[in-house]
């Protein structure tokens, strides 16, 4: 575990290593401006490199492994119960009970999507609730992962099922409030990166290695974008839910004042 | 002292509440559906503490020093009024984080396989290892690209929806000429693309320009930067499929 952290410690380095050349060097070179409390933000970003460091590793030594190997123990025809690997989509019930539910698990812990939860709540002056957009993209994300592994088993061209979700998208925009629009398409692309992603990979292409007649390299792909797109919809669906409510609400309490 | 602990403590609260349905969930499946005993739970214990601390410590390091970098940046830039100094920023930040973004270099590699098991690439590793560094060039250059039409869009005020209509039917058109081993792939990497760390840091930029510059809603137009970061992706990594093929 020492030397993962030491190894994890270097790859976050690295990853960081570029963000603070870029900011270095636009920052001295040309805003030529110093730093209002570099110590303080110094400290930011030793915490957050620390805080990476800390949570890859956890998750890597606890619970990558058990997701992997749940991933792959599920799709097994022994678990299954089917003499042969079926393609009969019925047969991968507790497939997609997984998917929704590990997709929801690891979107509430991502943060990513914490960030730019806490970043909307601020300056929206609380009208947008941290929890509350942090739960409809994990719906999102669950519905997502669990349509996505049906579409695997399937065999659904993924195409066809992406750009239909567009369509969908585009229509909900029309009604949602405009506030809500651009942060619901940023909650598509923040819901996939450190904690989601290698879980719903390795679901994803064990899920296509255990169907015949389904190559992991071609039908393994797909799972992330479908995360991707859900959560637009779920959000856009909760802000005109949310509208629409306190609308209702407001006339019916006027409709009472007036005797 | 006592009053650095009261934060930590909220801070803590929000991490175990966070965690709780992942834990859960692995527990109830590995106990109730699976059936098999916890393998080295000790292990899993600790790692468990790791990931409380870490994410304590990285929501921390946020609101102390990532977010405030992002605006005081943002605003440093707004009032030096020098669109090309910002745009060469937005470019180089998108385009450095994610050349360098581990979840993208997974995705590049399984694709330089399903490219060499489609005959596109020659069943060779040095020939894969060019194909999927092609690749995620490919996809840096996108999203750097991403940023600068973000920025310009806040810069300018225009409609998001606009811009993501376009996206979209680009995306649409494309698929229809696109190769069908590398279509999979194109959709999942619009995904992938943006890291931990790069997204409160360009969530902040956005939302600072947007507050700094007259007549732009903070809430409207700061935000919209991580949805042109995977949208572009989808479509350069299918034009690269498209055109690696015919050279």
């Amino acid at each position: 575990m020492i030397d993962l952290l030491w190894t994890t410690t270097l790859s976050t380095l690295l990853d960081v290593a570029p963000i603070v050349i870029v900011l270095g060097v636009f920052q001295f070179a040309v805003l030529r401006r110093p730093l209002a409390r570099p110590g303080r933000i110094l400290l930011g970003l030793g915490l957050v490199i620390a805080g990476m460091t800390f949570f890859l590793v956890g998750l890597e030594s606890a619970l990558f492994p058990l997701g992997t190997t749940m991933a792959r123990q599920l799709t097994e025809p022994a678990f299954l119960g089917t003499a042969a690997a079926s393609t009969d989509w019925r047969d991968y019930g507790w497939v997609y009970v997984f998917a929704a539910a590990i997709g929801f698990a690891t979107t509430i812990a991502e943060p990513a999507l914490i960030a730019v939860a806490l970043k909307a709540a601020q300056i929206s002056g609380g009208a947008v609730p941290p929890l509350g957009l942090r739960l409809a993209v994990a719906f999102g994300v669950a519905i997502g992962v669990a349509l996505g592994c049906l579409r695997i088993v399937t065999g659904t061209p993924l195409p066809w099922c992406i750009i239909g979700g567009y369509v969908v998208v585009l229509l909900q925009t029309r009604v949602t409030p405009r506030l809500i629009v651009p942060l619901a398409y940023d909650s598509g692309g923040v819901t996939t990166s450190t904690v989601t992603v290698p879980v719903v990979t390795a679901l994803g292409l064990g899920l296509a290695a255990a169907i015949p007649s389904r190559s992991p390299l071609i039908d393994g792909f797909g799972l992330i974008a479908f995360a991707s797109l859900f959560p637009i919809m779920t959000v856009q669906a909760y802000a005109w839910l949310a509208s629409t409510w306190s609308r209702w609400a407001k006339a019916r309490r006027e409709k009472a004042a007036v005797p | 002292m006592l009053r650095a602990f009261k934060p930590v403590q909220r801070l803590l609260g929000g991490t175990l509440r966070d965690l709780a349905p992942l834990v859960l969930v692995i527990g109830f499946f590995q106990l109730v559906v699976l059936q098999q005993p916890f393998p080295d739970l000790l292990e899993v214990g600790i790692g468990l503490v790791f990931v409380v601390i870490g994410l304590t410590l990285f929501i921390g390091g946020l609101e102390i020093g990532l977010f405030p970098l992002g605006e005081a940046m943002a605003v440093a830039f707004a009032r030096k009024g020098s669109l090309a100094a910002l745009l060469g920023f937005a470019f180089l930040l998108g385009f450095s984080t994610t050349i360098a973004e581990p979840a993208l270099i997974a995705v590049a590699d399984q694709a330089g396989k399903a490219a060499a098991a489609a005959g596109v690439v020659a069943d060779r590793p040095e020939a894969i290892d060019h194909y999927a560094l092609w690749l995620r060039v490919t996809v840096a250059l996108s999203v750097g690209l991403a940023l600068v039409i973000g920025v310009i869009r806040i810069v300018r005020g225009w409609a998001i929806q606009v811009l993501i209509i376009g996206g979209y039917t680009g995306i649409a058109v494309m698929t229809a000429f696109a190769p069908p081993e590398i279509v999979g792939i194109a959709y999942d990497s619009g995904g992938v693309t943006t890291s931990t760390v790069t997204v409160p840091l360009v969530a902040a930029l956005g939302v600072g320009l947007a507050s700094v510059i007259r007549g732009r809603n903070p809430v409207v137009d700061g935000f919209g930067l991580i949805a042109f970061a995977s949208l572009t992706p989808m479509m350069f990594v299918m034009a690269f499929g498209a055109i690696w093929k015919h050279i």
